[in-house]
């Protein structure tokens, strides 16, 4: 659908969460809890943090949880029987005020779990998300959205986006039909707004700094350069943290736990970085080092999936470098890898 | 700086060393860890206030031992690090060249851990006035009070085990958590699965910890999981007259029958 | 939209279990659902995921032809958690399997052509699947040579299958143990299977070569073929990375561009070589 642009009252924002909670539907949100900000359930805007940059860990969560049960069995005798979960149990929900990088890292996930057979478990959570997005007016060091196709007020897998246009005017980008569907509920708040406002002054700048072609194509090609990975890595201590923030990284594992009558099988978060990813029960890892497992992570995000599934594995969101402990910087890798 | 540049210039040229760990400028604001194995790489090298965190686990990093002959600059934690990894046997005296960085700048080599040992008698590592201030908050819960409190914080866990992996006395090639037969710790990160490892990780510390906080933060949820081991300290501490990380040859009191030990635990 | 849950393992029920060698058992499986079972299909190369619940999945091919219906079979190794917990059921017991995934054999280009098999220790499954399904349209191809080697020849597993090939006249089948693996009565060879295959001479002409055993035992075999004269178009294999989802998904077995489970678990030499060296 063509976007509709409108003009909502900051003052009005909170009645807007009262509105979506009386209809019944949770509200995710970003909190602030100590040093961390968590994407959580409200109940109302005091306890959102809308002005920071970044939740710690991505969105993700919303359709794709770190842990989520695929089975439930109970145990008799000798027979086996199994409850299906039903993977269309899932209420109506709204992502409220993350941001652009995490709005469109729903992209890669859509096509990992979209192609078929396609994942219901993830694919009916995202269909039942609705996801309002705050663009971004400041930017750090860490961020590199530009850089890989996106930007701060990108709206790609946005169904309405706000823009901070005033001290107390919102720009509604009303984006898609789920965008317009939602807006019915308030509806009566919002204004028209001129076509003349330019939403790019209200933007954070965050500069290009590599050529996202070069970087696909050098990236290719640099399979074979154990030194550039060792050189890059060897400070990487293969901790799942930069993984397990990605508003991207889809990898998964399972897990049964059961007592003696009953038992589930879940679904839980896993990353190419644990040495354990890969390992065989004979002993042998193809990806023995770490090295070899970060180069993984770089190959999977810029080669692989481009290729595999025509989309980038990677949002330039930056948290990854954030949340590592030994200072992996990524968007300093990719520029030395554009510039080889 | 320089001396420090220097120095490590010479030990590379002069191959005492092929590898130097140490500190280098990391992203804005961060220091992070170079491994200079050339002299260009060396010349990167710095110390300022912020190099603070614990390098010696990389001894044990398989990609890094392969780089040859070690040398590192070591803190008073890397130090204390390294004489309780040498008393586990996963570390032997003169495999690795230890430079210490003294208040006025100048440079200390420790030739020996024996040296190290008598360094260590001198130095001690403290939590900051803010942790003691937590510990405190901390003791002075009641026993529930204190199982939300921690339950509270592990409920934030992710399982992405980046404590596990910046901790130097981590070095299992098979932690606990990983073994699956039988399945001991719940791999998902639910609120047994975080518990059940936080507790088998700090019991498997105890004794062991040398506090130099990495585990803390290392932790993208900003879980204080270094109050945890640092409660463990004093424990061993009065019960077996042992602290970690103080002697190369220091057997460990949790693995190690004395006739004399206090058997106070026993009801 | 009503959606499958595609982690749901079909029920099957071990009907037999036979020990084919120390710590190798076979089952036969089952379906407890006759529609299930009216609908499943598969061809000859593809895997599963086989449950015990409780303990979690385990991914082998299916070790029996897709020309005999009514059942699969499985043959593994006791070595992990889910294995050991599978060696210790009993016949009547139920576990999941989620399958078929994965390509296939293309057995169908294979008509007309001399098959060469060259599989080493518990690699024969995948193998025994294509052997018994080709044998079983014996007429559509011609000669067949089956070179197995083990460690031992208590190592070496389907021994009553192996009599029965050895006594066909339309089979040729080579049997090999390591050295020292031998028993006194032995009458195979004794050498790695490499060696044992350089010594058969194997003719390339009109001839495919499917390789299947330890990654050892595939890189010492292939240069023996080429020395013969077999392109890479002429040599299949079969990968088994680790598996978690068999659907390409999970992440685990993903080697350059390809997820073994989804764009394999079958390969040509020419697809290998394309690959980057992780599997």
């Amino acid at each position: 659908m063509d976007k509709e642009l409108k003009i909502l009252k900051y003052s009005d924002l909170s009645k807007l969460i009262e509105r979506f909670r009386s209809k019944g539907f949770p509200v995710l949100a970003p909190v602030q809890k100590g040093k961390v900000i968590e994407i959580e359930p409200v109940d109302t805007l005091d306890t959102i943090a809308l002005d920071v940059l970044l939740s710690t860990q991505s969105a993700k969560k919303a359709a794709f949880p770190k842990v989520e049960k695929v089975l439930e069995y109970t145990l008799e005798k000798a027979a086996v029987k199994q409850t299906a979960i039903d993977p269309n149990a899932y209420a109506e929900t709204i992502l409220f005020g993350v941001r652009p990088c995490d709005a469109s890292g729903f992209k890669s996930l859509d096509a990992i779990f979209g192609e078929a057979p396609s994942d219901a478990f993830y694919l009916n959570k995202k269909e039942k998300t609705t996801i309002i997005s705050f663009s971004c007016p400041t930017a750090d060091d860490y961020c590199f959205c530009t850089s890989v196709g996106g930007g701060p007020g990108y709206t790609a897998g946005s169904d309405i986006q706000f823009t901070a246009i005033s001290k107390d005017e919102l720009l509604v980008e009303i984006l898609t039909e789920k965008g317009k569907k939602l807006s019915g509920l308030f509806n009566d708040l919002l204004t028209d707004a001129s076509p003349s406002i330019d939403k790019e002054k209200f933007l954070a700048d965050v500069k290009v700094v590599f050529d996202l072609d070069k970087v696909i194509s050098n990236t290719t090609a640099a399979f074979n350069s154990a030194e550039l990975w060792l050189d890059q890595s060897l400070r990487c201590i293969g901790c799942g943290a930069c993984a397990f923030v990605c508003p991207t990284c889809a990898c998964f594992d399972f897990q049964d736990e059961q007592n003696t009558k009953k038992g589930v099988r879940l679904r839980l978060w896993d990353s190419c970085g644990f040495s354990l990813f890969t390992l065989h029960t004979s002993g042998h890892n193809p990806r023995e080092v770490q090295s070899q497992r970060w180069r993984q992570r770089i190959m999977h995000k810029f080669s692989y999936m481009p290729e595999q599934l025509k989309v980038l594995g990677c949002e330039g969101c930056g948290r990854c470098s954030r949340a590592c402990p030994v200072d992996m910087n990524i968007k300093e890798h990719l520029t030395s890898i554009a510039l080889q | 700086m320089n001396e420090l540049i220097n120095k490590v210039t010479k030990l590379l040229n002069d191959k005492t060393i092929d590898a130097f760990i140490g500190y280098g400028q990391g992203s804005t604001d961060r220091v992070r860890a170079i491994f200079a194995r050339t002299v260009e790489q060396a010349s990167k090298l710095i110390y300022t206030p912020a190099c603070t965190f614990n390098l010696s686990g990389y001894l044990l990093k398989h990609e890094v031992k392969h780089l040859g002959k070690l040398g590192i600059l070591a803190n008073v934690a890397a130090l204390r690090s390294i004489m309780q990894l040498a008393s586990e046997f996963q570390i032997k005296d003169g495999e690795v060249y230890i430079l210490f960085v003294n208040d006025d700048a100048s440079l200390t080599e420790f030739s020996d851990f024996q040296s190290i040992e008598a360094f260590l008698e001198k130095a001690n590592i403290d939590i900051t006035p803010d942790e003691k201030a937590r510990i405190e908050k901390i003791e002075a819960m009641s026993v529930s009070e204190r199982w939300e409190f921690w339950n509270k914080e592990f409920e934030k866990c992710i399982k992405c085990y980046a404590c596990r992996a910046a901790c130097p006395m981590c070095y299992c090639h098979r932690c606990t958590t990983d073994v699956n037969q039988p399945q001991w710790i719940p791999v998902a990160s639910h609120e047994r699965g975080n518990l059940d490892y936080h507790l088998m990780r700090a019991m498997h510390l105890a004794g062991r910890c040398i506090n130099c906080g990495e585990c803390a933060n290392a932790c993208p949820m900003d879980i204080p999981l270094n109050l945890l081991t640092y409660q463990l300290i004093d424990p061993i501490k009065t019960g077996f007259g042992a602290t970690a990380g103080m002697k190369a040859d220091a057997v460990y009191a949790l693995s190690t029958f004395k006739p004399d030990d206090k058997e106070n635990f026993i009801i | 939209m009503e959606q499958q849950n595609i982690y749901q393992p079909y029920l099957m029920e071990i009907e037999k279990i036979t020990e084919e060698a120390p710590m190798v058992k076979t089952f036969r499986l089952k379906f407890t659902n006759e529609e299930e079972a009216n609908n499943f299909s598969f061809r000859t190369g593809q895997f599963g995921e086989y449950s015990v619940f409780g303990e979690g999945e385990v991914t082998f091919c299916v070790a029996s032809p897709h020309t005999r219906k009514g059942y699969i079979e499985c043959t593994f190794r006791q070595v992990g958690r889910v294995t050991s917990e599978l060696a210790s059921l009993q016949e009547g017991d139920t576990i999941g399997f989620r399958g078929p995934y994965g390509n296939i054999f293309p057995i169908d280009e294979w008509k007309g052509k001399n098959l060469l098999f060259i599989a080493g220790g518990i690699a024969l499954p995948p193998m025994r699947s294509v052997i018994w399904t080709c044998l079983d349209l014996r007429d559509q191809f011609k000669d067949i040579t089956i070179l197995y080697g083990a460690r031992s020849v208590d190592d070496l597993v389907y021994k009553h299958e192996l009599e029965e090939w050895k006594n066909r006249p339309d089979v040729n089948l080579v049997l090999t143990v390591d050295p020292g693996g031998e028993t006194p009565g032995w009458k195979g060879e004794v050498g790695f299977v490499p060696t044992i295959l350089d010594k058969i001479k194997p003719v390339s002409e009109n001839t495919i070569a499917i390789v299947c055993g330890p990654p050892v035992m595939i890189k010492f075999s292939f240069p023996v073929l080429e020395k013969y004269g077999f392109t890479d178009e002429q040599v299949y294999t079969t990968l088994e990375n680790r598996m978690k989802c068999g659907l390409g998904k999970c992440g685990r077995c993903n080697v350059g561009k390809v997820f073994v489970c989804k764009d394999g678990p079958v390969f040509t030499r020419t697809q290998l070589k394309q690959l980057p060296d992780e599997y």
